[in-house]
């Protein structure tokens, strides 16, 4: 399984802060898991597309060619508001 | 000797700065302090803010957070590093974070403490919902805090 987040307007958005995926041989990058989560229904192909989107791959801000894998955390929120 | 050492902490209690002013200024080693304290404002963008809600990514926060010292204490000299972040609810004028460097000599401390700020701004995994006469909008992440952080690259 890979443990999948999803923090601020992103999780408030799809109204779920985490999930849990099946690990497949068509995941296998943070693009691709994007992908198959963006694919559920209209909501979350809208909420996943946003091109400022961030991804973190087991609490490190990653590229999305990422590769992902069983057991991962991956985490989707939006540019960081801190301080 | 200079101790070196870090302190990182995220929480939602308030944090005194007169106690860790002086928890960081212990050492005579050391000619420098210099602390940052940001607070929520009254204002954003021209609307009122009535109070703001921080939410963050507890684990990756921390660990942010303690690269971002690293990283620091490669470039400057440093000796004592803190840095605190609230998160939850706070109201108009409370305060949401504090930073506090110290190093022989000014420059360092200066430099090093708006490093910090400006990398935590941009890197460290915090979302900063304001509620104000009009309802609640989560913070835009600003161009310019971006550039303050890219000033910080290294050619």
């Amino acid at each position: 399984m890979i443990n999948v987040l999803f923090f601020a307007q992103v999780r408030e958005l799809l109204g779920e802060s985490a999930i849990q995926v099946e690990a497949t041989a068509e995941i296998n990058s943070a693009e691709t898991l994007r992908a198959v989560l963006a694919s559920k229904d209209e909501k979350w192909g809208k909420v996943l597309a946003s091109d400022k989107l961030l991804v973190a791959v087991n609490q490190t801000i990653s590229g999305w060619d990422t590769q992902v894998q069983d057991g991962d955390e991956v985490a989707f929120f939006p540019p960081v508001t801190g301080g | 000797m200079s101790a070196n050492v870090s302190k990182v902490r995220v929480q939602t209690q308030d944090f005194s700065v007169p106690e860790e002013y002086a928890l960081i200024a212990d050492d005579n080693s050391d000619g420098a302090v210099v602390t940052f304290v940001g607070k929520v404002r009254d204002f954003n963008d021209g609307s009122a803010v009535t109070d703001l809600t921080l939410e963050h990514y507890p684990g990756m926060t921390e660990s942010v957070l303690n690269q971002i010292a690293t990283e620091a204490r490669e470039r400057w000299p440093l000796n004592k590093v803190t840095i605190i972040h609230r998160v939850g609810t706070m109201s108009l004028g409370e305060q949401i974070v504090f930073i506090g460097v110290t190093s022989a000599h000014r420059k360092a401390a200066f430099a090093a403490c708006e490093f910090l700020i400006d990398f935590l701004k941009t890197k460290a995994p915090f979302w900063k919902l304001e509620a104000g006469e009009t309802g609640k909008s989560w913070v835009e992440a600003k161009d310019a805090d971006e550039q303050a952080a890219k000033m910080w690259d290294r050619s």
